[in-house]
């Protein structure tokens, strides 16, 4: 980025600015001095947030390609840059990132009363790694990213959780580990193909590597057989991370137990890392592994049966967070199928829909945790009738669980409708299944609120809680106003949206099908729906 | 043969290191048990200025300089090992000072006999000639098998001594007994002849024998399935510097020569030589992490695990048919150093301390005790399981790239699982360290253990987010034709 003439690595400044600032709470503030240490980090995950800012003023929406660049030669010999850049999709994942950093500094201030010195550090280095690995081009620096985001949430779940912390934390930690390093092999196999060749196939001769853009050109390449050998290997590392049925197992757990901000962060980052490596990596790179048949068909049946299951199990959970856990299941099902369907709707309303779930999931995660605070439980049967002494606590609850189920109006709907029809436009039984979810989403989520929060008060212990202060609200305000503006008019995010959806769904060899939903819905000027080319 | 001047010249760090080990324990024999401390000193002296002779003589060699008209050779190659052992002596003798110092045993011998097994280690990673060789490789063993019963009032550490004899002298015998059947085919000793030879000369039978019972030798020494049952026991007996030393410098004397060995000799029966290594990978890595996972003794854990690395480096092995095999393993072992030795360091901090470090739970609550110790710890772990960006990362990207390239994507992907295993049984330190509670007492180190720990974490952090100028100067350390 230019400012006055001087070049400045706006990214790189974006990503470490709470690297630095979790250095300088080790080595200058004594873990005494809690309150300069909250204060700290307050501060700088709200000057990250104010840094970032600028990327969506300054985002050229109609320039193709990345933006805001930084390239540097790391590891020359392996052909290693250091190499930042954002296009649409990143830019609204890095923008969702910075505001949920302020969000889980500020829900952790009462929350972690142990150890808060490391707690704040951990958390300031987990944002560093996760804006990283969004800004990443270069598939060696991603994976650096990638990784070693694992370690701060491991134990951000270990310390601080809650009662199975242990289990939930190495179960975290060990499955998504296990998927990303088989991704590493078809990296490294990439890169073979990309330069000398390796197992047979004769390598492209090129010099050695790692750029995004490049491999994904020499990736859509490659015989099919071999697409769809890398396209499994990347699969695992990212539908681990989703986390696609069946892998989805250590998601529950790893919510359940993770203090607060950690299931917020989770629930709003984290998990998008997985359905951000599907539209990044393998849609673009496997184009000819995708579009066989029995590929994209096991990818589909995985996701409607996460969808469909999710929602069922979700129906039968006893425990709030573990509820909203599997919910998340449920949703993240419906982002793959939108991502799956390889048109413009599916698409991107499967990256709204990440966005999205980002701001009610993360939401519904906050609005537990400050119940668990006054009452220490979690389950659903201590509650009831609570929107007669936390009026204001029960409206909020409300808004998010209606967004969360996709109530027109509010950011849920937009997505999942673009979703529906991108499935639809495939087959009528995707959209059908999907459609079964939305009803069993309104059904769980409707029977939770009404379990907690209507009827007589039946337990003592609930009659005097205090309702929401306005230090509490104040990180609800956000995603609230984020969650109408998205359902009201979504069209500033569909516009930074389209240009990187049409290359993605032009490379993979998809059509790009018209979007009605949005132009009946969000402008009058509907230009950024029309059906701009056929993808051949 | 004539011994000239420039062979002199050449192996002044050698000789040099024998004169200081025979200086030392003959001044032991007037030193005091208080003032030991001064022996050790003396050793870090001697190696430091080893360090420096190699280092001075890097400037002075050719692309491979022969010595001793070609018994032994300099060559960027074994300058890098000789630099990297002197290293691990040197950590070694910071990590005893104050472990060996609260013990009723003789100090002067200890430092003696390490600085010899570093003797019998530099001539190793020279050595151009099978006799050379072996006869270097009997001086690092025999050193060591000392080393090991060091503790000799105690049982453990006797039984150490005995078992790591009676099956290192039966390995060196199966090495011995390869060498002599290759020099019966060949009618050669020296390691350009035996590659020139083998240029035209087709494979027989006895020559594959003689090159399995080598392997089979050299299998031994790195502690590879099968023939690494001796290493819980000797890792768990060793007094624990010892067996820090143990699980790195012998080990990289035993690559070194592998490398000399089978790079240079017999890269023609790769094919031949590879289906026996393949299997053997495999199994080291997938035994060593089953069985580290069941272990609770810390030690016998971290000897699993290094069996486990060890089957990681046998992929760079099976990668010697290019360069890039070599290379891999060169900048494998540069990582896996420091980290190794670092976390063996740690125990041996807590063992000072009083603790038995035999259980994990001795690790309990560590990062309420020493902060700097529970952090460098995890550093290490990291690096162990290979999280990015440490050096271990670094290293195994390289073991996996030499796999690939070799063709054995299968031993890749079952490395790269048994990799994030082994995150299972690494984390089981950190979760007590940092989840666990433990007695509140703060925990401190001694200096020079604290340098000790710290110059290994910073190597394998820099190696692991710089790691370009490692990378290229080993790149120029691989062996090239003569």
């Amino acid at each position: 980025m230019e400012l006055m003439g001087i070049w400045i690595p706006i990214l790189s400044i974006v990503t470490y600015v709470p690297l630095l600032g979790a250095l300088a709470i080790v080595f200058f503030f004594p873990k005494e001095r809690t309150g300069a240490i909250k204060t700290v980090a307050t501060i700088v995950a709200i000057v990250d947030l104010v840094v970032s800012l600028p990327l969506w003023f300054l985002f050229e929406r109609g320039r193709e390609g990345y933006q805001f660049v930084e390239k540097f030669s790391w590891i020359p010999s392996l052909g290693v840059d250091y190499h930042f850049g954002i296009d649409g999709i990143t830019l609204l994942l890095i923008l969702l990132t910075t505001l949920v950093g302020v969000i889980a500094v500020a829900c952790s201030y009462t929350a972690i009363t142990e150890r808060q010195k490391e707690y704040y550090v951990l958390l300031l280095l987990l944002q560093t790694f996760m804006i990283g690995t969004f800004c990443a081009l270069d598939l060696f620096l991603f994976y650096v990213f990638w990784e070693v985001m694992l370690v701060p949430m491991y134990f951000l779940i270990g310390v601080w959780g809650s009662d199975r912390r242990l289990y939930a934390a190495i179960k975290f930690f060990l499955y998504t580990l296990a998927g990303s390093v088989l991704m590493l092999l078809g990296i490294i196999a990439l890169y073979f193909y990309n330069t000398t060749g390796f197992l047979g196939y004769k390598g492209l001769g090129q010099p050695p590597t790692f750029s995004i853009e490049k491999l994904t050109a020499v990736a859509a390449g490659m015989p099919p057989e071999l697409q769809v050998w890398l396209f499994f290997a990347f699969f695992f590392g990212f539908a681990i991370k989703v986390p696609m049925f069946p892998f989805h197992t250590w998601l529950p757990d790893a919510q359940t137990e993770a203090p607060t901000a950690g299931s917020v962060i989770l629930a709003a980052v984290l998990l998008k890392m997985g359905t951000y490596g599907f539209v990044r990596f393998s849609l673009p790179m496997f184009p000819d592994a995708i579009n066989t048949p029995w590929v994209r068909g096991v990818v589909v049946t995985l996701a409607i049966i996460g969808i469909v299951y999710g929602a069922m199990v979700t129906l039968v959970q006893k425990d709030m967070k573990r509820l909203i856990a599997y919910s998340s299941v449920s949703h993240l099902g419906f982002v793959m199928l939108g991502v799956f369907a390889l048109n413009m709707a599916g698409l991107q309303g499967g990256i709204l829909q990440m966005i999205n779930h980002g701001i009610s999931t993360g939401a519904l995660f906050l609005l537990v945790g400050m119940v668990y605070e006054r009452r220490h439980t979690r389950m659903i049967s201590e509650y009831g009738g609570l929107a007669r002494p936390m009026p204001i606590y029960a409206t909020y609850f409300l808004i998010m669980a209606l967004s969360s189920m996709g109530l027109p109006l509010l950011n849920g709907f937009i997505g999942e409708f673009a979703i529906l029809q991108g499935a639809f436009a495939v087959s009528f039984w995707w959209a059908f299944f999907a459609a079964t979810g939305i009803v069993l989403g309104a059904a769980y989520l409707l029977w939770l609120y009404q379990r907690v929060f209507f009827g007589e008060i039946t337990n003592p212990a609930n009659a005097s809680l205090a309702d929401l202060t306005g230090r509490e609200q104040l990180p609800l305000v956000p995603l609230v106003l984020l969650a109408f503006w998205n359902g009201i008019y979504p069209k500033p995010m569909f516009e930074v949206l389209r240009l990187p959806a049409e290359k993605i769904v032009a490379a993979v060899g998809g059509r790009t099908l018209p979007n009605p939903a949005l132009a009946r819905k969000a402008s009058p000027v509907g230009a950024e729906t029309s059906p701009s080319r056929e993808a051949p | 043969m004539k011994v000239s001047a420039a062979d002199w010249f050449l192996l002044s760090p050698e000789l040099f290191l024998t004169a200081s080990g025979l200086l030392i324990l003959s001044i032991a024999v007037f030193v005091e048990k208080a003032k030991e401390e001064f022996l050790a000193f003396l050793t870090l002296i001697s190696v430091v200025i080893t360090i420096g002779l190699v280092a001075f003589l890097s400037g002075y060699h050719g692309r491979s300089t022969p010595i001793l008209a070609g018994m032994f050779v300099l060559d960027n190659f074994a300058i890098f090992f000789k630099l990297l052992m002197l290293l691990s002596i040197a950590l070694t003798v910071l990590a005893s000072i104050q472990f060996v110092g609260r013990t009723p045993y003789p100090a002067g011998e200890y430092y003696a006999l390490l600085l010899f097994t570093g003797v019998g280690m530099l001539f190793m990673v020279s050595g151009n000639n099978l006799v050379s060789i072996y006869v270097a490789l009997e001086l690092m063993a025999l050193s060591s098998y000392i080393l090991a019963g060091y503790f000799k009032g105690e049982i453990k550490s006797t039984e150490a001594a005995l078992k790591y004899f009676v099956l290192g002298a039966f390995s060196s015998g199966v090495l011995l007994y390869g060498l002599s059947l290759i020099y019966g085919v060949a009618g050669k000793m020296g390691l350009p002849e035996l590659a020139k030879l083998f240029e035209t000369q087709e494979k027989s039978n006895l020559l594959i024998v003689g090159i399995l019972l080598i392997l089979a030798g050299l299998l031994f020494k790195i502690a590879a399935v099968p023939f690494h049952v001796w290493t819980p026991d000797v890792y768990e007996g060793a007094p624990t510097p010892v067996t820090a030393f143990f699980s790195v410098g012998p080990k990289l004397a035993a690559y070194a020569i592998l490398a000399r060995i089978f790079y240079v000799a017999f890269p023609k029966f790769h094919a031949d030589w590879g289906l026996i290594v393949a299997p053997v990978s495999a199994a080291t890595m997938v035994f060593g992490n089953v069985a580290a996972l069941l272990q609770t003794n810390v030690k016998r854990m971290l000897a699993y695990s290094s069996i486990a690395h060890a089957g990681y480096a046998l992929m760079g092995v099976l990668g010697f048919r290019t360069e890039f095999g070599l290379w891999g393993i060169l900048v494998y072992l540069l990582a896996y150093t420091f980290m190794n030795f670092g976390v063996f360091a740690l125990v041996v901090f807590l063992e000072t301390r009083g603790y038995a470090a035999e259980s994990v739970s001795d690790f309990n609550g560590l990062a309420r005790r020493n902060m700097t110790a529970a952090v460098v710890m995890l550093v290490f772990l990291l690096s162990l399981a290979g999280i990015p960006p440490t050096a271990g990362f670094i290293g195994k990207y390289y073991l996996f790239t030499a796999a690939m390239k070799a063709g054995y994507a299968w031993l890749a992907v079952i490395a790269v699982l048994m990799s994030a295993l082994s995150l299972f049984y690494y984390f089981r330190i950190a979760a007590a360290m940092f989840f666990s509670e433990g007695e509140g007492v703060p925990l401190k180190s001694s200096y020079a253990l604290t340098a000790a720990v710290l110059i290994c974490a910073a190597a394998t952090i820099v190696i692991g987010v710089a790691p370009q100028p490692f990378v290229e100067m080993l790149r120029a350390c691989v062996i090239k034709a003569p």
